[in-house]
């Protein structure tokens, strides 16, 4: 995917947001707007999507981008973790319940403990993100490789194939296909959490969203909100399908329905 | 071929080793069975060949070099091994499961390639309709094959067979024993065969290890002096009663004369056909094709009738056996056949003739002379050895 800044302040468009309208979880302090369009009078929802579907769109890739970031660095350490543990019972009990307390934390609040060591923006976000994104793909990596029949394991072992050629040959493509529902529920999630890292001035339409909150009453306000919220959803779903044909492409035949 | 020499397997933490300090001599190109009750180690002892389980002491040799200090995976890569749920890769196809082993050795593509057809039609598989399947797309007894042609692929010298029949259903059983029997006189392995099976070992062994506790071997023998002379009360049970019927899996059908049944080739005239079953004292009559192969039974009333051509008349020509074909399964399909008699045909499957009750009887009735022969023997052997013991 293409980087791209969306820029903060759309400086024409009838429905230019104010400048630093968010900042912080407080959603931006008292109107500090400049050059808002208090004055215009309600416009459809469908008007106001039209009129920022640049500025909209450029928010969705951002979004997907912090996403799909986060979802892959947490592949990487969860199926790792999960490579590590599956077959020792205390480490594989502990990672679990670490990466299931990291669930648990409320968003807002996990993003605000990001502050002090790592500051504002995109890192912070990412790190948090990343938590969350762990439990399912390291409890599916878990239950994929345990879920190997031992009897083809054991064949694989006694035709003298090694540890590791029979867990990149054998092992992993067996619990391919468990590893990759649990990488795209922890992408769903990410889809909708991500949205609350606007609060560290984090990318995404969740700076849409916050914005919109500070505004509550304002002509836009309800159409801003709704126009990320929409986008959010239709980036789930447009993930959540690229994953059944990721999904499909990548296992084996002989393991399909 | 494979010497085990005071191979011994201990767990920590339990007081009774596994495997207690066996001696065996293995030789080449035989199938050696270890038989034994459940626990008794007799898997525990084969493991140990391949190295899956390490002996804790001992040593084994293969081809008189001593494996236990070279490289497990090198060493696994030189003996074929099949295990009783086959364990096929799912993921992979047929031509891949069988290619594992030659892509580990670095065979080029073609000579696998070659390989895998060689190998299916081998055991009896059509390499062009099979190749390119799936695990899940065969049937119990044709994962069975791909099983053992993938235990082949690099032709080992030694194979190590864990229960290999255990999941398959009776019927599909006999079929690949005996399948199996025909190949391995063609290709003569050394093999190692588990089962906990008395009858299974007697039909497959050439040489039985039956283990007790511990992996003691009870008695090492054929399975001929098993039967005839078991070692101790322990091999006595074990074998269990009716040991003389169970040396029906010992004798087979090419040991036997075969019975006449009236035939007559497809394309006789029906009247001519009608005399040779009259004349004959049989109820029915088999009808050969061209090529001398079984086609149908019919009886009097089937070729009265013209409606018909006689080639589809009547019933099809079962049970079928070959040669090589073991009394006790032949037994077992003439129960179930409506003729008394089962057909025995050669590798082409020409007629060759019938075996019936009586002459299998006769067999039995051979054994049961034999076995007693033997108690006879014994007996006066032992009132001898008592006489002359000091009172």
């Amino acid at each position: 995917m293409v980087a791209s800044r969306v820029q903060e302040h759309p400086g024409e468009g009838r429905y230019g947001q104010a400048r630093a309208m968010l900042r912080g979880p407080a959603g931006a302090g008292p109107g500090s707007s400049r050059g808002g369009h208090a004055g215009v009078v309600a416009v459809t929802f469908w008007e106001y999507v039209s009129d920022q579907q640049d500025r909209l769109r450029g928010l969705m890739v951002e979004h997907a981008q912090i996403v799909l970031t986060s979802v892959a660095i947490a592949v990487v350490l969860g199926v790792g973790l999960g490579l590590l543990t599956y077959r020792t019972d205390r480490p594989r009990h502990a990672v679990l319940a670490i990466t299931g307390v990291f669930l648990t934390i409320p968003s807002l609040a996990l993003f605000g403990l990001m502050i002090p060591p790592l500051g504002l923006g995109t890192k912070p976000a990412v790190v948090a993100l990343v938590m969350y994104a762990l439990l399912p793909i390291v409890r599916n990596t878990i239950t994929g490789l345990r879920g190997v029949d031992p009897a083809i394991v054991e064949s694989a072992q006694g035709m003298g194939m090694g540890r590791g050629r029979r867990l990149l040959r054998i092992e992993l493509p067996l619990a391919w296909p468990i590893i990759v529902a649990g990488i795209r529920v922890s992408t769903q999630i990410l889809v909708g959490i991500a949205a609350i890292a606007a609060v560290i001035n984090g990318p995404g339409l969740g700076k849409d969203i916050f914005r919109a909150l500070a505004r509550v009453g304002t002509p836009t306000a309800l159409n801003q909100a709704l126009a990320a919220v929409l986008g959010i959803v239709i980036l789930g779903l447009l993930l959540d399908v690229a994953y059944l044909v990721i999904g499909r492409l990548t296992t084996s035949r002989g393991l399909r329905d | 071929m494979i010497r085990l020499e005071g191979v011994s397997k201990r767990y920590p933490g339990q007081e009774k080793p596994a495997v207690e300090h066996i001696d065996l001599d293995i030789p080449e190109g035989e199938i050696v069975i270890f038989v034994g009750p459940s626990g008794c180690g007799k898997t525990t002892l084969m493991k140990m060949i391949n190295r899956l389980i390490e002996p804790t002491s001992g040593r084994i040799f293969i081809q008189g070099e001593d494996v236990t200090s070279v490289n497990p995976d090198q060493l696994r890569r030189r003996i074929g091994y099949v295990i009783q749920q086959i364990g096929l890769f799912p993921h992979m196809t047929i031509g891949d499961n069988i290619a594992t082993v030659p892509k580990m050795l670095g065979w080029d593509k073609g000579r696998i390639d070659t390989r895998i057809d060689e190998l299916l039609e081998l055991v009896g598989l059509d390499a062009k309709t099979f190749r390119k399947r799936y695990p899940k797309q065969l049937s119990g007894g044709q994962r069975q094959r791909v099983g053992v042609a993938r235990a082949l692929a690099v032709d080992p010298p030694v194979m190590l067979m864990d229960e290999p029949f255990g999941a398959i259903d009776p019927i599909t059983r006999d079929r690949l024993q005996n399948e199996f029997l025909r190949l391995q006189a063609e290709i003569r392995k050394t093999i190692v065969f588990v089962t906990h099976d008395i009858d299974e070992a007697i039909k497959m062994g050439d040489r039985i290890a039956i283990l007790r506790e511990g992996a003691q071997i009870a008695q090492y023998d054929t399975p001929r002096r098993i039967l005839s002379a078991p070692a101790d009360a322990f091999v006595a049970d074990f074998v269990g009663a009716g040991a003389s019927l169970k040396r029906l899996n010992l004798s087979r059908v090419r040991d036997v004369p075969l019975s006449f049944w009236p035939t007559v080739v497809v394309g006789t005239d029906r009247a001519e056909v009608l005399s040779i079953l009259r004349q004959s004292d049989k109820g029915s009559l088999l009808i050969l094709d061209a090529e001398n192969r079984p086609l149908r039974w019919v009886t009097a009333r089937d070729i009265d009738r013209d409606d018909i051509p006689l080639e589809e008349a009547g019933l099809e020509p079962e049970p079928i056996v070959e040669r090589q074909a073991t009394l006790q399964d032949t037994l077992n399909l003439m129960l179930d056949s409506s003729h008394g008699a089962v057909l025995v045909v050669d590798a082409d499957g020409g007629y060759l003739g019938t075996v019936d009750f009586a002459t299998v009887a006769q067999a039995i009735q051979g054994m049961r002379r034999e076995a007693r022969d033997q108690l006879r023997a014994e007996a006066v052997e032992l009132s001898e050895t008592r006489d002359l013991a000091p009172p």
